[in-house]
């Protein structure tokens, strides 16, 4: 395994009565790769309000065994990420549970964004544009992973609805400043997050910012 | 018949060829039956029946369609598709259902890929009953529902089944990743919770037509909302011939901006492969 990905801007605030390991800022638009051992929390906070963060889970002693998108929906019946949500893994197992969140529900059908999912669309014009997918194959680069060990993330602080008829899209935002969610690791994971740089819809507020990310126990 | 010398063993190994089995292929393929209309036998390169819980994969050239068909109106076909050309490049149903801002899989879909390509479009659909959301099982899912998921059990999962057939052509556990399933239907509630909203019943169809020369991979498992504690399935028959991919005079080919766009993107790919420029354009 290579190095984490770790950001250099540090808080010290940290949760009251808790041991904090780590206390970052993950600056606008950038990737973030981090090994949380079970038993420790991963709280996220959008920090400035409406902030996606496109996140994916891998297990750390054998990461064909990652965070699966459709385990996790049926699992709970329910396509949103709520308190007491679990991660379940391709293989059936819990990776991370929400132990809290203050964001009403996070999304789990979105996927992330890419260049090339960009020029559909918006237009060949956005090709060149930053996007998750490019966040998660570097951070993942630097794991000994590459695109073969992509899946589809949760999108933790997103919105989307599904209609009646099947409609769906990325909608207004219903996080705000200060809003979080909080990650138990049941297992030694390697968390990923894409912090989304987004511009061409509402998932970010059309304006992409920092968010905070602490790892407790 | 006695099998104590090698020749005896031979001439009873020998004897059982021409053994009539419900579940297995059509070889050669020319000899497929009760076609659809308009199907030459010539054209016919697949025609096989996949039993309860189990898979079948193969190569498909551009242009090529798949018709499969839920005989006896219980399977579940959990489906994949790769770029031949260059797997890495595979199905993404979060993608498939973002870009198209539709959900629910139906006629004049498209199955997208990672890159942002149209891989296969949905060419025909008399079902209705699919689902793009909860993929396929895994053992411990099958374990704990039947109380078996191995697949050398009564109870043969999804994911291994994909393990096994994409294997076969040199992929890895490491490149399944979430499939879609037709003839087993999902909707979203406005809470969010998922409803199964079963099948449509025997001999419905589904028509896939490959946009890029794929790897299909299919497996035949029920589906992992499906209520019934029984491993209900039932056979899944699989026929696909030569034909051509969707061109610029076809209405799918412009019917959303975002489809287009699609297929624009599988044209230029296809111009990395092909010199002359000439693989799909009129």
């Amino acid at each position: 395994m290579g190095s984490d990905r770790r950001s250099d801007r540090t808080v010290t605030e940290a949760p009251t009565g808790e041991t904090v390991v780590l206390d970052e800022i993950i600056e606008a638009r950038a990737p973030w790769a981090q090994h949380v051992p079970a038993g420790h929390t991963l709280r996220i906070i959008d920090l400035e309000g409406n902030q996606a963060v496109d996140f994916l889970v891998y297990n750390a002693d054998d990461p064909v065994e990652r965070y699966s998108v459709p385990d996790t929906i049926v699992e709970q019946g329910n396509i949103f990420l709520v308190t007491g949500s679990r991660l379940m893994s391709n293989e059936g197992r819990s990776l991370m549970t929400v132990t809290d969140t203050t964001c009403a529900r996070h999304d789990t059908i979105g996927g992330a964004c890419s260049q090339e999912s960009n020029t559909l669309r918006y237009g060949f014009h956005t090709k060149q544009q930053h996007a998750c997918v490019e966040n998660f194959l570097l951070a993942l680069s630097e794991h000994d992973m590459g695109k073969k060990d992509m899946t589809s993330n949760v999108n933790w602080f997103m919105n989307v609805p599904v209609e009646a008829d099947g409609t769906l899209g990325i909608v207004d935002g219903i996080s705000g400043a200060g809003l979080s969610v909080d990650l138990r690791a049941d297992m030694d994971v390697l968390a990923v997050i894409s912090n989304c740089p987004q511009i061409n819809n509402p998932c970010n507020g059309f304006n992409p910012t920092p968010v905070r990310v602490v790892v407790f126990h | 018949m006695s099998t104590a010398t090698t020749h005896d063993a031979l001439a009873h190994a020998r004897s059982q060829a021409g053994t009539q089995n419900p579940y297995q292929p059509t070889i050669p393929s020319t000899d497929a039956a009760d076609l659809p209309d308009g199907v030459a036998p010539q054209q016919v390169i697949w025609e096989e029946t996949i039993g309860p819980g189990g898979y079948s994969a193969r190569q498909l050239p551009l242009g090529t369609i798949v018709r499969l068909t839920d005989t006896a109106g219980n399977a579940c076909a959990n489906v994949l598709v790769y770029n031949a050309l260059r797997p890495v490049e595979r199905l993404n149903v979060a993608d498939t259902v973002k870009v198209q801002w539709q959900a629910y899989l139906g006629a004049g879909a498209l199955l997208l890929s990672d890159m942002g390509r149209a891989l296969m479009s949905i060419a025909a659909d008399t079902s209705g009953h699919h689902d793009a959301l909860c993929g396929g099982s895994n053992e411990r899912r099958n374990e704990a529902k039947y109380g078996s998921g191995s697949v050398h059990g009564a109870c043969p999962n999804s994911r291994d089944r994909f393990a096994v057939a994409i294997a076969k052509f040199g992929l890895a556990r490491r490149e399944i990743p979430p499939c879609v399933n037709f003839f087993k239907g999902v909707r979203v509630a406005p809470s969010g919770d998922l409803e199964f909203t079963g099948g449509a019943g025997a001999g419905t169809y589904v028509e896939l037509r490959a946009e890029l020369p794929v790897l299909f991979a299919v497996s035949n498992t029920p589906h992992v909302l499906d209520p019934s504690a029984e491993y209900n399935a039932t056979a899944l028959r699989i026929t696909a011939w030569r034909s051509t991919p969707t061109t610029r005079a076809d209405a799918l080919w412009s019917s959303t901006p975002e489809i287009e766009r699609a297929f624009l993107n599988s044209e230029a790919f296809l111009q990395e492969w092909v010199a002359t420029g000439e693989a799909t354009a009129p």
